[in-house]
């Protein structure tokens, strides 16, 4: 039974995007000096996206490290290929870095090795008979997929195996849907395995509008988000009752460091200007999943 | 390889075992399963029916109780596992890792099948379940290529079945949450892909529009047809360009692969479409059954014949197939 109110840490999910190597190395240089507790690093998207290699994500990993920050190696959500599951176990082989598992092979390999693990937003977890089950194969911290709501999350709180901490989706856009296809090739009539990397060119994915303007989702490559970008800014005193230990926010190509910064003023009670917060998304909030409601909805 | 069919009621049941199904798939009358429609799917004493009709005659039946049941629903999954083992169904076909837990635990002799919403692409993934669970088939997402599928199926420690016709989610199953985020439900936790309550169709002076929750899915013109609202097969606007986004509507058929298929080791071949009519299932079952004969016969010699094509093309979504996936040679 968790029922004791925490003090959430902050977390920084991994980026979802794709950004050039000097973006990266200067995000993460920005990330080092921000108020941020635990950091995910790596591709969890598309195995294309090489502008950061393994070694790229592991001296990052370290100069986090002596930034005091704790470092959790994030894997691949969809795994097809044999190269992909090979770099996968090169990750879950580290012998360092705890990694975020996000796809069911992830939790095989490391299961079998017996190293502890966190499991990302994509592996399902909705039950605490999930839970438990992954707890004896050596689960640490699970992040809740994103439309469990906040009643559910509560019930399954309830019984929570010790030793397990709960991480939420707490601020970026959310993670939807994943393909064998790449929607942004598709969006710039390339075939995938020709995309010339187009992703490169929308650093926080590339909105989709329905035919009555209204921005309704967002696209990233094989990976289709919501437009709108889910905060939960508002729930903290509700998280904290309910004992959640880890809020993450999702990394964007603007603003991160300032919404980190908020995100700490907000646990440590202290005033926010939440209109400031609003400006920094994309395009506008939404927190329905919280609140049992379509996930796009707000309020 | 055997031939897997969907039934949503009991004379779908016995169209698909009188046309040749080896089994057939089905669920109960709630959100334990991923076609959870009004009107649709069986309860105890149709379920009995069912059962006696197909294994009279030499054929099984799975039930797929394939969603997520969050703390709230857990008593009804339970019981939904404990009707399945009582009543000698021949497989339980689930994703949730605490049903298959509780089921392999319960139930020791109850064979288990990993859903595709169980969202396992590759082999590491299905090492988990059979090893955890038991579990002693698969059923793969749609996402994989060809060459994909015979390696999973050649280094996988259970059995592949994989869909050859049907629908055609062009998500990974098991991990698309575009229903909830536009209606509140998903296949996951409703066991429903836009739920028909959060359908809308209205003539405009635009043009018909249909719309799932709020969101405007798509609009049509004089001319043009429309199906049943997925966000998936929506049109929306990137880039000043208004088009199919993520997938045209068509439906998957594989008839083309089957020597492919059954060289690289697939167990079973699964048609989709619990929804559809007992017409449906008649038909494609008749030309399924002709096709993996004459596949099994003569692979060298087999070729899809047009009148099965003809007829598989009639009752298609969007009258229009696709290999999907399965023929890039790409990864």
């Amino acid at each position: 039974m968790n029922s004791t109110t925490s003090t959430p840490r902050i977390s920084l999910g991994p980026n979802q995007y794709y950004w050039s190597h000097d973006d990266l190395k200067q995000f993460y240089d920005s990330i080092a000096e921000s108020p941020v507790d635990i950091v995910y690093l790596g591709e969890t998207v598309c195995s294309k996206r090489r502008t950061f290699r393994f070694d790229d994500w592991i001296a990052t990993a370290e100069k986090l490290t002596e930034a005091g920050k704790e470092v959790v190696l994030s894997s691949m959500a969809l795994l097809e290929a044999e190269s992909e599951l090979k770099m996968l176990r090169r990750i879950c082989k580290n012998a360092l870095f705890m990694v975020e598992a996000n796809d069911m092979a992830a939790v095989q390999f490391l299961s079998a090795a017996k190293l502890p693990f966190v499991t990302g937003p994509t592996v399902n977890i909705y039950n605490a008979r999930t839970l438990r089950v992954l707890a004896e194969a050596g689960l640490v911290r699970w992040v809740a997929p994103v439309e469990l709501s906040r009643e559910a999350l509560k019930a399954v709180l309830a019984e929570v195996p010790a030793g397990v901490e709960t991480e939420v989706f707490a601020y970026g856009r959310l993670p939807l849907a994943m393909s064998a296809r790449c929607y942004t090739a598709r969006a710039h009539n390339l075939p995938k395995d020709d995309c010339q990397y187009r992703c490169l060119d929308y650093p926080d994915g590339l909105t989709l509008r329905t035919k009555e303007g209204e921005a309704f989702l967002a696209i990233n490559g094989i990976q289709t988000q919501s437009a709108q970008t889910q905060n939960l800014f508002a729930e903290m005193e509700d998280i904290k009752s309910l004992g959640i230990e880890v809020v993450r926010i999702s990394p964007q190509s603007h603003h991160t460091v300032n919404v980190i910064k908020a995100f700490r003023r907000a646990i440590d009670g202290d005033a926010v200007d939440v209109d400031a917060l609003q400006e920094m998304m994309p395009v506008g909030p939404c927190d329905g999943y919280w609140h049992g409601r379509p996930g796009m909805q707000i309020g | 390889m055997q031939l897997i069919c969907p039934a949503g009621n009991l004379p779908s049941l016995k169209a698909a075992v009188d046309e040749g199904a080896d089994a057939v798939y089905l669920g109960f009358k709630d959100d334990t399963n991923a076609r959870n429609f009004a009107g649709l799917n069986f309860n105890d004493r149709t379920l009995e029916q069912g059962i006696q009709y197909a294994q009279q005659r030499g054929r099984q039946i799975y039930i797929a109780l394939n969603t997520y049941p969050q703390p709230n629903g857990w008593p009804r999954w339970q019981q939904a596992v404990d009707c399945a083992a009582q009543l000698n169904v021949d497989a339980l076909i689930a994703a949730d890792i605490g049903v298959l837990d509780y089921a392999s635990s319960t139930y020791p002799d109850l064979p288990l099948h990993l859903s595709v919403q169980g969202s396992a692409t590759n082999y590491e993934a299905l090492t988990f379940y059979h090893e955890r669970f038991g579990v002693q088939r698969a059923v793969l997402p749609r996402v994989l290529s060809m060459s994909q599928v015979a390696h999973v199926t050649e280094n996988s420690p259970l059995k592949i079945e994989v869909f050859g016709f049907g629908s055609l989610c062009v998500m990974v199953e098991g991990r698309c949450l575009l229903s909830s985020y536009a209606a509140g439900q998903s296949p996951n936790t409703h066991g429903c892909c836009s739920p028909a309550a959060e359908v809308r169709y209205s003539e405009t002076p635009q043009g018909l529009e249909t719309r799932l929750g709020s969101v405007l899915v798509d609009r049509v013109g004089a001319g043009e047809t429309t199906g049943y609202p997925t966000i998936c097969k929506g049109r929306y606007e990137a880039n000043g360009n208004t088009y199919y986004a993520m997938e045209e509507p068509t439906s998957l058929n594989t008839l083309d692969l089957l020597p492919q298929l059954q060289a690289a080791g697939v167990a079973a071949i699964k048609i989709e479409g619990r929804q559809r009519s007992p017409a449906y299932v008649k038909q494609v079952t008749r030309v399924w059954r002709a096709a993996l004969d004459a596949c099994k016969n003569d692979p060298g010699a087999y070729a899809p014949r047009p009148e099965w094509m003809a007829a598989l093309g009639s009752v298609s979504e969007g009258q229009q197939t696709t290999l999907g996936a399965y023929h890039r040679n790409w990864q």
